[in-house]
């Protein structure tokens, strides 16, 4: 079987299979970048044990594969009640784990991307903020993030174009995403080759909308500056 | 009026880790006060004028302002920043707001005056330092001495009692300097207090009312501006006008 006819006969795998990859992407995207805020404000507060906990948060998954991170956390947390059944076709008993899993990992690079977005604004800035009379929280909200969100913007697209691709190993869990999917035809078919190519175009496909709607919003950021 | 005092300051250190920056600073600036401080670089001018707002928390001593301690525990330092304007060297006006939100933002979100009034009243002061048509303009759209006119707009507008200037001229290329002095000569004649850290040894002559000369963290001179200018006293002050001023 060829390219199109494995398309032809084998369609409904793939979407399937990228549709669980879309939606285990979403929510890491969502928990890890919300995560990410909460360890890189820990980063940069006064609170010494806060900062002693982010830096080691930090370090920690770095320092570790993705891989091992999600069967740790899969087995970890086994005895925690997920709910049965299934969200848009995703089994969450297996999906939550790995969401959780992804998402974690997620958090440590947008913690430091973030970080070091606020630290690239201009010191005087937050001077000038805080000479008006405005209290540190005021002038995070005001002006230094607005700031920092224009820098960083270009850096967390790279992030979440990672995710995408990187919850391919949720395959390994058993989850039904876009690489398992793909495994499955390629034992149907005896042609791998032509599995792969789909495979890859999919997710070229998703990571060019992501990057597209990325730099309209980027260009819109910066629209309010210039 | 000359009795009312604005800032009482006695016996202000600070220090940088090992570096003593401040060593002993007793001052007291009053109401109408233009006072400019000069002195050598790293003589401590610019960490002063910054402990008056407390962007640097002084190590030890004691500032008192209009009558309450600012240095005192629990002092609510963003109530006394309200009060007291600050204009910096490298301007930092807000790179991500227009220039009508430079000036109104601290008005909204600080003082809780209405969009409306804020703006009328930034519209005014904009006026009044011929930059009314730049209002919709973003920082990066000005030159520095403009950039300098609005950071002066922007401070004006909280009604400060007291306006601190840091080198307020040291970053702009020359042919702005003048427009910039200018405004502050301004300010000046209308009889708000300010303090001004400078390097333009015309402008602390003919503007200001008192003039102290720094060096290595102490007052180590002050007078009027005849006082200083003419007839120095100390060895440091002679030594140092007579560098900045002869030059050829």
């Amino acid at each position: 079987m060829g390219f199109f006819e494995i398309l032809a006969d084998y369609y409904q795998y793939f979407l399937q299979g990228t549709r669980t990859t879309i939606i285990v992407a979403l929510f890491t995207v969502f928990f890890g970048a919300i995560l990410g805020c909460f360890i890189a404000l820990m980063r940069l507060s006064k609170c010494k044990p806060l900062q002693w906990f982010s830096k080691l948060y930090i370090t920690v998954i770095r320092g570790t594969p993705m891989l091992v991170q999600l069967y740790i956390v899969y087995y970890q947390l086994d005895f925690l009640p997920y709910p049965s059944g299934t969200l848009f076709g995703v089994d969450m008993e297996r999906a939550i784990p790995c969401i959780i899993a992804l998402s974690i990992n997620s958090a440590a690079y947008i913690a430091e991307i973030i970080r070091a977005g606020i630290q690239a604004v201009d010191v005087g800035q937050t001077e000038a903020a805080r000479s008006c009379g405005m209290t540190s929280s005021q002038a995070m909200r005001y002006i230094i993030l607005p700031q920092a969100i224009k820098n960083i913007l270009p850096a967390i697209g790279n992030e979440f174009v990672t995710m995408v691709k990187e919850t391919s190993i949720v395959q390994y869990l058993g989850i039904a995403d876009l690489m398992y999917n793909n495994g499955i035809v390629v034992t149907a078919t005896y042609n791998p080759l032509p599995c792969y190519y789909i495979s890859a175009l999919i997710y070229l496909v998703l990571n060019v909308v992501l990057g597209k709607g990325l730099s309209i919003f980027e260009r819109r950021m910066k629209k309010s500056e210039r | 009026m000359k009795d009312e005092i604005m800032f009482e300051v006695k016996g202000l250190c600070k220090d940088f880790g090992e570096l003593k920056v401040l060593k002993g600073i007793n001052e007291t600036f009053y109401k109408g006060d233009v006072a400019a401080i000069i002195g050598p670089s790293g003589s401590g001018k610019s960490t002063f004028i910054r402990c008056l707002n407390l962007l640097e928390q002084p190590t030890s001593g004691q500032i008192v302002f209009e009558g309450n301690e600012i240095t005192a525990k629990g002092f609510d330092v963003n109530l006394h920043r309200q009060k007291v304007g600050m204009v910096f060297q490298q301007f930092n006006l807000f790179n991500n707001l227009s220039v009508l939100d430079n000036v109104t933002i601290s008005l909204k979100k600080v003082k809780g005056t209405s969009k409306e009034e804020a703006e009328k009243k930034a519209m005014a002061l904009l006026e009044r330092v011929g930059l009314a048509d730049k209002a919709a303009a973003y920082p990066s759209q000005l030159s520095g001495g403009q950039k300098q006119r609005i950071a002066i707009v922007r401070a004006l507008a909280m009604e400060p009692d007291v306006l601190l200037f840091d080198e307020p001229t040291s970053a702009l290329d020359p042919e702005m300097v003048g427009e910039v002095l200018q405004v502050i000569s301004d300010l000046a004649k209308d009889g708000i207090t300010m303090v001004v850290v400078t390097h333009e040894m015309g402008f602390a002559q003919k503007v200001a009312t008192r003039v102290m000369f720094m060096d290595e963290g102490v007052i180590a001179e002050e007078g009027s501006p005849a006082d200083i200018f003419e007839h120095p006293q100390n060895p440091r002050t002679k030594e140092f006008l007579s560098k900045v001023i002869n030059v050829i």
